[in-house]
């Protein structure tokens, strides 16, 4: 199928407007966060990135979401295969494997894997039969989920992994789903956590949820990034900080990451987190309001698994600035610093203008 | 029966909905279905904001005054290694207190590191470096070493200095330093300490430390790098921003290192130290009814005391381009052709296999042809009409070149690696050498050729492609004058290690007190070693003299020491039960009976300390181990 209407004048502009006001707030927090460090050119390279993000975005608005989804079986093979070279090539930072490297691009295969993934949840969540999804099939989307996020939880990066589950989720969600099989999923969620901290996490990752739990309990290890964040975000106030001495000092360890929220709420002040979570909020909702404009099935589980995705990651990384949610290390998307995030958020938000650009084609 | 209500219109509409959902198109349950997610989006955000909020507007001053006094210090308590000590218990290794200068690197001005750098001699480029590395991977609150050892200039000048109103980052803590034995004695042994390198830190025998941690480098340091270090303590306190403690979070104290007890004897060790003093070798005594190691030398050698805390370059390079290498542990990694102190094993061999017996003879004229080449014997006038004995005493050739035309050069190696060469001895010191038993597989693999019976001829007086340790010299004839029983030398006596039961090969006695008695011979009985006999005491060995190049090269080509001769004896007493076997390597020493002394002072000095020292002390050091 190809496109009858195309070009900028269809693009949803309030996708592009807030994602790249966004993306400028969190570049401007990367150089005011980093400028006496030695990640001094980070903001820069940011701004690059977000270049690029912004250049991948419209090619992806250009191709039809149709050809990707069938595609997906053949892409979601690929990630996979690069998951696998990534353990065993890959570039080991902080004693987690996750990069390729690539022409000097350091290149994060598992991020690029979450939009495999929402093309292969919309594959195979379109041709569902019946009202609610059967067993069968909720067995076989979640089986061939599960392999990627197993491939990651390798690396490892516990985090990045989880964040697969959302897409699934809000694909089950819209799929539907029988009472009782919701409850066991219910159980399994409150289970499987359990499980896995007494027999599946590494020590590193048992500590960070010990303290999550309780900060105080290590003020000096795992806790002290809980407690510095809470300090810098406290210090901001109302109206903020104008010298942010939590991060000029750099009791944060590196400002510019997973923590840029911090160091942003410690400037800018709870007015300044009430602007951005709002354009975060306004951001999610137009993209769920293509999901509901879209011209079939497929098109609303592509915008919705990239809607979950966005509030999933929002969830667990503004949550664990303010010590709601354990340190899990996955970027504030469009605000942290970082290529293939930056990069692979702008793509699926070009699958969303993608679905949007068809709205009229029936 | 279709339901009276049911109208035309209704079934058309049914039936496309019913069209829709086989297409997995149903907009009204979706549309219920993504209201759902939008409730959820908001709950996530209120939930969100509810956390800023609590942070932000309802208790800001708790947080504020954490960030205001945020200054935590943590203040290293080092714990002292384990000191080494000899098998009577004398300090070998010993620590003494010292300071050590630390950077605390949160409140770190980068424009004070030159200024400090000059200020107490330390290479600025070297300190950013580490201090890069540092902060990659530690927490910003950890001080780390910057200099240890500190001179009282140097003390008073960070006492000066170190207030806040110039360089607040520096402070200084009480640690402790190694101090080795002077003049490099044992300086191989022991090996050396030093901060952890970046190489180690990914190897998995250091998996337990950290960066910054000091540990053993070579030698016993490195071996037993576990049991001599301790743990170190912290204690840890919050400083305002005036750098005032306000309060003493916690403190753990430091859980010193074990010591450890060698099996060396330092009266033995002095005595061989100094019998090589000015000469190039290596000197090994131990005891062949254990393994234990008494003596072991190895020179030249370097100042081990030079490598505590961070070596200067300048001292690095020094030692590193000396040709003749002062860092390597001759007596485990000096691999050289034994010469005729292979002879006593080639002799067991041809014994055990029936290749001699007491009638066996050779007649030596000074030389002889083998396989179409000439071989000459050590003595140009030659040794006349000899038997096993005397080819023992007098070293000679020709009677070993003939055992040599009838033994397979696969025999020989089969016995040598018996008696231990051609493998690690597996001695508790790490990287020790294999040395070289040459047979024909060892040939195809290594040199693509079958193997020569000529060359035979050559292995069996010890040249060729033979080449041994001085360690493995030592533990193989130990083991031969035991009748075969071969125990691992080692060098720890406590913590008592786990050894495993001797190797054996049951040779049989009349066979070993032959071979025994011809070594009784090189010394008593006007043989190759005959200065240096030991009166009351049945001292027995045999020299070597081991070629390292043709001498028609050396005199052609005039080059000299380089490539004369190396001198090797190997001893033991007394006759009856061996207690100790010594080897001395005298390199270029030119002939074996130029490291006999060496050797002999040695069991010399073994002898007078036993029979000086209270049988009662020996038996109460027996009782400890």
């Amino acid at each position: 199928m190809r496109l009858n209407v195309r070009g900028l004048r269809d693009l949803d502009w309030v996708i592009v407007t807030l994602a790249v006001v966004i993306a400028a707030l969190g570049m401007i927090q990367i150089y005011t966060a980093t400028h006496e460090t030695r990640w001094y050119n980070a903001w820069w390279r940011q701004a690059v990135y977000i270049g690029m993000g912004i250049g991948g975005m419209l090619a992806m608005s250009r191709a039809d979401y149709h050809s990707l989804i069938g595609k997906s079986m053949p892409l979601f093979v690929i990630a996979n295969v690069l998951l696998v070279v990534v353990l065993v090539v890959g570039t080991t930072v902080f004693g987690s494997r996750r990069w390729i490297n690539i022409a000097g691009f350091h290149f994060q295969v598992s991020e690029f894997a979450k939009l495999v993934i929402i093309l292969l949840v919309a594959r195979y969540l379109t041709s569902t039969k019946n009202d609610t999804l059967q067993v069968r099939e909720l067995l076989k989307i979640g089986g061939l989920v599960v392999i990627p996020m197993l491939l990651v939880m390798r690396q490892p990066d516990l985090g990045t992994a989880l964040t697969y589950l959302p897409i699934l989720g809000s694909g089950i969600l819209l799929a539907g789903l029988r009472n009782r099989h919701l409850a066991v999923l219910a159980i399994a969620a409150v289970v499987t956590p359990v499980l896995a901290y007494h027999f599946a996490l590494k020590p590193y990752q048992r500590s960070r949820v010990d303290s999550f739990l309780d900060p105080e309990s290590d003020p000096h290890g795992s806790g002290y990034q809980v407690i510095q964040s809470k300090i810098a975000v406290g210090s901001g106030r109302l109206f903020g900080t104008q010298k942010g001495m939590q991060t000029q000092l750099r009791f944060l360890p590196v400002p510019h990451t997973d923590f840029i929220f911090a160091t942003y709420a410690e400037e800018h002040g709870f007015v300044g987190v009430v602007v951005i979570l709002g354009l975060y909020f306004l951001l999610i909702m137009q993209i769920v309001h293509n999901a509901q404009t879209a011209p079939d099935r497929a098109g609303t589980l592509v915008c919705m698994g990239v809607a979950a995705l966005l509030l999933f990651h929002l969830l667990v990384n503004v949550g664990m600035v303010v010590g709601h949610m354990p340190i899990t290390g996955i970027p504030l998307p469009l605000m942290s610093a970082g290529g293939s995030s930056t990069i692979s958020m702008f793509l699926m938000l070009g699958l969303v203008q993608n679905v949007r650009l068809q709205r009229f084609v029936h | 029966m279709p339901d009276v209500a049911t109208l035309p219109a209704d079934q058309e509409r049914d039936k496309e909905h019913e069209v829709r959902k086989v297409l997995g198109e149903d907009p009204k349950a979706a549309a219920n279905r993504i209201a759902v997610f939008r409730y959820i989006c908001v709950a996530v955000f209120l939930y969100l904001l509810a956390g800023f909020w609590a942070l932000q507007i309802r208790d800001p001053d708790y947080y504020a005054e954490l960030a205001e006094k945020n200054y935590i210090r943590s203040q290293p308590l080092p714990a002292p290694r384990g000191r080494i000590l000899d098998r009577h218990g004398r300090i070998i290794v010993d620590n003494h207190s010292s300071f050590s200068l630390y950077l605390s690197r949160d409140n770190l001005k980068e424009d004070h590191l030159d200024a400090m750098c000059s200020a107490l001699d330390l290479d600025c480029a070297d300190l950013q470096e580490r201090l890069r590395r540092y902060d990659r991977t530690r927490a910003k609150y950890e001080a780390i070493n910057i200099k240890s050892d500190l001179t009282s200039a140097e003390l008073s000048f960070i006492e000066a200095h170190g207030g806040q109103d110039n360089f607040p980052e520096m402070e200084v803590i009480q640690t402790f330093r190694r101090i080795y034995p002077r003049g490099g004695a044992l300086a191989h042994v022991i090996g050396y300490t030093g901060e952890i390198s970046e190489g180690e830190l990914d190897s998995a025998d250091f998996v337990r430390y950290k960066r910054g941690d000091i540990i053993g480098k070579t030698g016993i340091e490195r071996q037993y790098n576990d049991v001599l270090m301790g743990v170190d303590g912290q204690r840890r306190v919050l400083v305002n921003n005036r750098n005032k403690i306000l309060k003493v979070i916690d403190h753990k104290g430091a859980a010193a290192g074990r010591d450890v007890r060698l099996t060396l004897d330092l009266d033995l060790q002095a005595v061989a130290e100094l019998a090589m003093t000015d000469r190039k070798g290596a000197v090994v005594a131990l005891d062949p009814r254990t393994g234990e190691i008494l003596a072991m030398v190895s020179r030249p050698t370097y100042d081990p005391n030079r490598f505590v805390g961070r070596i200067r370059a300048k001292d690095w390079s020094e030692i590193r381009d000396n040709l003749d290498y002062p860092m390597m542990n001759r007596a485990i990694q000096a691999q050289f052709a034994p010469g005729s102190t292979f002879k006593p094993i080639i002799a067991m061999a041809a014994l055990e296999e029936g290749i001699i017996d007491d009638r066996t003879t050779a007649t030596c004229t000074g030389g002889a042809m083998f396989y179409d080449r000439f071989f000459k014997c050590n003595l140009r006038s030659g040794h006349g009409y000899v038997g096993l004995n005397r080819a023992l005493v007098h070293s000679c050739n020709i009677f070993f070149h003939n055992i040599g035309m009838k033994i397979s050069i696969d025999k020989v190696a089969e016995y040598a690696e018996l008696a231990g060469l051609g493998k690690r001895t597996g001695i508790d010191l790490p990287a020790e050498s294999e040395g070289t038993v040459p047979s024909r597989r060892w040939k195809m693999r290594t040199q693509r050729q079958r193997w020569f019976s000529g060359e035979t001829v050559s292995v069996v007086i010890g040249q060729g492609a033979l080449t041994v340790t001085p360690l493995q010299l030592a533990h193989s004839i130990g083991g031969l004058i035991r009748a075969g029983e071969w125990h691992k030398p080692h060098l720890m006596l406590d913590p008592p290690p786990s050894l495993d039961p001797p190797r054996k090969a049951n040779w049989s006695p009349e066979n070993t007190s032959k071979v025994v008695n011809g070594m009784f011979g090189v010394v008593n009985q006007g043989g190759t070693a005959r200065g240096a006999a030991i009166a009351g005491i049945e001292f027995c060995g045999k020299t070597g003299t081991a070629q390292l190049a043709s001498n028609d090269l050396i005199r052609s080509r005039k080059l000299g020491l380089q490539l004369s001769d190396n001198a090797w004896f190997v001893g033991f007493a007394p006759r009856v039960n061996p207690e100790i076997v010594v080897v001395a390597l005298y390199e270029h020493g030119e002939h074996g009976d130029r490291a006999a002394p060496i050797v002999r002072d040695v069991v010399k000095a073994y002898f007078d300390s036993k029979h000086r020292r209270p049988q009662t002390l020996i038996a109460a050091a027996g009782a400890a181990r």
